[in-house]
């Protein structure tokens, strides 16, 4: 049944699409003709039309590194394990955009800041229990953040987003209800942080080795079981705090690492949702025209690729050379092989309209290197090299390293054959991921193809993860303190405006300097089969809307 | 025969010691181990984390150490604990050793219920246009790569049945069952039974053309005695070894039909443990996929005798 349906439209004749056209046409009329008395109608009648039950079926593109979503920076983790969790505060599911405007309360009831913008209070929701039956306090708020800012030992194996609290100097709590984070310097962002997917409040008393295999949280689902390379099952929490959430019976993922087997098996209706981001614009395409009824989107996935160069190893500690290989990038050219133009071109920062913070069009031609005419660049290019003594008979030799993996490899392939341009002749060096980021960190490389993703789209985490001195993540060793002082300087804004025109300026003069040059962001395609209702992805972020305390099918 | 079990016996001790030798070396001659993957995840290196996971698990401890803790756990049945769930090793591999053995299986009797009668009907009608038929069936099924095969067979599935054979841990119904074992296991069983065919066609052939089944043809005994009694009989040895060897094949060397059908088994997670430098599920893995092979052969060897009685051991 489900397959002749989607055959059928390949089969009509003009006259059954005219026919059909009409009918729609019809139909249309008369949904406008019945949506006028419902707009007087509340949401709570609304929400009676939301059905209860049913198990929604996910894919999965890879087993998980574990269930703590604290420890891990992998949608692997976020996407399946967000729904057992709440936050204090989350970015508002009915807005298309993450923004720092549009955060609405979860655990916490309210929220006020200091006049001094250095102190943020969070009432909490009174009668939420954890899933293990012990009552939620500000103590667990208290815990998860001295956890994750690294003030205590909280027994992570790791900790990924320390960076993102550096600027926390201490919680305090006042009685169960009212925790209160003070910070070194103002931070409007701050709040953006916590409502992101990576900011579930974690329960005290459940130790950390536990919640990588057994997670307990507040959230609308329970964690039931989690098999290794196979599923993940979580089930309804028949005692979430909001009344009559979640609609859904529960939830499983199957892990299929095959892609081709997971589109199909998608495609065949043994799944409802796609795991977000993981099928291509191709793969898109292919799946609504062999089932036009499928939902489907194509968005950014947080994901840039860009340019490494070592600037602590000669020669690369010529500036003129890092400007040199910057000016040979075409970006369009990496979009239109990588993504058939699909993938967007920009700074540091998302560019819109998905993106909140990054260039307009026409700042980003007056940006070294974006311009549209990218063999004028490489002449400039060519003459820097000249200056540093290289040249078509004398190029440069370079290993670029690059992770093992088609997305990097790729991605190296096409920066290799760019920088002929520029009299830099490179060799590709594909290292097993398990050695890429031990090689990172420990600065061996001279230039890397590097493809990496972010939690939140706001300069905050942009600049203070990849861009400050001596942060983990920082792994080109850039450091400008005159720059990061201008970090400081945005991170302290309140009027969006001012600060994203510094914040633009900030991202230019990122690449201007070669500090890690963007080539482009990536996009990736999310289906869902049409009874699956409630579902509300974000434009700028893959990270964040995983509740799913608002979806329920028709079935 | 009890003497050459005891020995066969005591060389497989020996194998498998010189296996568990070998694979705990090679893992640790991988470059990276656990604490890299864990960080790969997390985007960062942070060497002081790094050095305490590597401490906890107690991989700075030299070599010798972690080999006769490993070695002494397995001796006394304690397979240790998995670095990625950090469950029991032998919680997260024996749910998955039925689910291999069944595929392998019913891939093997998929392979020798058609391998080796269309081998022998192919050597019978040598050079009719059935022989030729089956002779071109039978290089495909060795020439066709077994993903592209899988991927096939789900593509048709899905186009015209509107339903896709791939793993299911509850089916819903009996057809469902048998459609989601039968149909990995004939698509991986296809290559095998091709070179049962081939085999079992080549030996009968020899076979046929021997002085004793002109007798035996002399004697007017029917056809079908002549084939199956005196022929095939003689010529099944070398189908045995193929098959024995298609056995401890099967066991660990489904990566693709696990793959490619999404099947939860034993040589997939295999794979996925060795990426992760999960040293003691590796090492465990290999160690039943080693028992394995070895008793295979061994079975083999034994089975020589039941076919042909004038095989004898230790005599």
């Amino acid at each position: 049944m489900m397959r002749q349906e989607a055959r059928s439209p390949s089969v009509r004749t003009a006259d059954a699409r005219w026919t059909s056209l009409v009918r729609t046409a019809l139909r249309a009329a008369a949904a406008c003709a019945l949506a006028v008395p419902l707009l007087a109608v509340s949401p709570a009648t609304i929400a009676h039309a939301q059905k209860q039950g049913g198990v929604l079926r996910v894919t999965h593109r890879d087993n998980p590194p574990s269930a703590s979503i604290h420890e891990e920076a992998t949608i692997s983790t976020d996407m399946p394990f967000m729904a057992v969790f709440n936050n204090l505060v989350v970015f508002d599911p009915d807005s298309k955009q993450n923004r720092l405007d549009r955060i609405v309360p979860e655990l916490a009831t309210s929220w006020k800041w200091s006049d001094d913008g250095r102190n943020l209070t969070f009432q909490l929701r009174d009668g939420v229990k954890w899933h293990d039956g012990k009552p939620f306090t500000s103590a667990d708020v208290k815990c998860t953040w001295d956890m994750v800012s690294g003030k205590v030992d909280g027994k992570m194996r790791k900790n990924p987003r320390k960076s993102w609290f550096i600027n926390l100097r201490e919680i305090t709590t006042n009685g169960d209800r009212e925790v209160t984070f003070h910070l070194k310097d103002p931070e409007p962002s701050f709040l953006a942080m916590l409502a992101g997917g990576f900011s579930p409040v974690y329960p005290c008393h459940v130790p950390a080795a536990q919640m990588r295999t057994h997670p307990i949280g507040t959230g609308p689902f329970k964690f039931k079981e989690f098999r290794q390379n196979e599923s993940i099952k979580l089930v309804r929490n028949p005692d979430y705090w909001k009344p009559g959430k979640p609609y859904l019976d529960g939830i499983e993922y199957t892990i299929i690492t095959s892609r081709a087997t997971m589109v199909l098996a998608l495609e065949a209706g043994k799944f409802d949702l796609s795991f977000t981001g993981e099928l291509t614009p191709e793969l898109v395409k292919d799946v609504e025209a062999q089932v036009p009824q499928m939902q489907c989107v194509v968005q950014p996935s947080n994901t840039q690729g860009n340019l490494l160069v070592n600037r602590e190893k000669a020669p690369f500690d010529d500036a003129r050379i890092r400007k040199a290989m910057a000016l040979a990038i075409d970006r369009k050219a990496f979009s239109d092989i990588l993504s058939h133009g699909v993938d967007q071109i920009g700074g540091a920062m998302l560019p819109p309209p998905e993106g909140r913070w990054g260039w307009s069009p026409e700042f980003r031609e007056t940006v070294p290197g974006y311009a549209a005419d990218v063999e004028h660049s490489r002449a400039e290019g060519r003459k820097l090299m000249q200056e540093a003594g290289y040249g078509p008979d004398k190029p440069l030799q370079i290993k670029v390293s690059t992770r093992n993996i088609a997305l990097y490899r790729d991605a190296a392939v096409i920066l290799i054959d760019h920088l002929k341009n520029v009299y830099i002749q490179g060799e590709l060096e594909p290292l097993d991921s398990s050695v890429w980021y031990a090689r990172l960190a420990r600065k061996d490389y001279t230039v890397g193809m590097n493809v990496q993703g972010t939690g939140i789209d706001d300069p905050d985490v942009m600049f203070f993860e990849n861009y400050t001195c001596g942060s983990e993540r920082n792994y080109t060793g850039y450091c400008n303190p005159e720059l990061e002082k201008q970090f400081h300087r945005q991170s302290m804004m309140t009027d969006f405006d001012a600060r994203r025109k510094l914040v633009w300026d900030i991202d230019k003069a990122l690449q201007e300097d070669g500090a890690r040059p963007v080539i482009y962001h990536e996009k990736g395609g999310t289906c869902w089969w049409p009874q699956v209702k409630g579902l509300k992805l974000a434009v700028n972020s893959i990270y964040n809307h995983w509740r799913f305390d608002d979806v329920w099918q028709d079935r | 025969m009890l003497s050459y079990v005891i020995r066969r016996l005591g060389l497989m001790v020996l194998t498998l010691f010189g296996v568990s030798i070998a694979i705990f070396l090679l893992l640790r001659i991988v470059p990276g181990n656990i604490a890299d993957i864990l960080f790969d995840s997390a985007g960062l290196i942070d060497p002081a984390e790094k050095a305490k996971i590597v401490h906890d698990l107690g991989l700075d401890k030299p070599l010798v150490v972690q080999y006769a803790q490993w070695i002494g756990g397995l001796l006394h049945g304690d397979l240790g604990y998995s670095y990625v769930s950090e469950k029991p090793v032998a919680q997260e591999i024996l749910p998955r050793i039925p689910i291999t053995a069944r595929l392998a299986g019913l891939a093997l009797f998929f392979a020798i219920v058609t391998g080796v009668p269309l081998g022998v009907i192919s050597a019978v009608k040598q050079n009719t246009w059935l022989d030729y038929v089956l002779r071109v069936t039978s290089l495909s099924g060795l020439s066709l790569p077994s993903f592209w095969l899988g991927l096939l067979i789900l593509m048709a599935f899905v186009h015209y049945l509107g339903s896709i054979p791939i793993y299911d841990r509850t089916p819903d119904s009996f057809g469902a069952l048998v459609t989601m074992l039968g149909v990995p296991a004939a698509a991986v069983g296809f290559r095998s039974s091709a070179l049962i065919m081939r085999l079992t066609r080549s030996s009968m052939l020899e076979v046929l053309r021997q002085d004793y089944v002109r007798t035996a043809r002399s004697k007017g005994l029917p056809e079908r005695a002549i084939t199956f009694d005196h022929a095939l009989r003689n010529a099944v040895l070398p189908v045995i070894t193929v098959i024995g060897v298609e056995t401890a094949f099967l066991f660990g060397g489904l990566i693709v039909t696990e793959t490619v059908f999404n099947i939860p088994g034993v040589a997939r997670f295999l794979v996925e443990a060795i990426r992760w430098r999960d040293y003691p599920m590796v090492q465990n893995l290999v160690m039943f996929i080693a028992v394995v092979v070895v008793t295979v052969n061994l079975l083999v060897d034994l089975a020589y005798m039941l076919v042909d009685p004038r095989i004898r051991y230790g005599e």
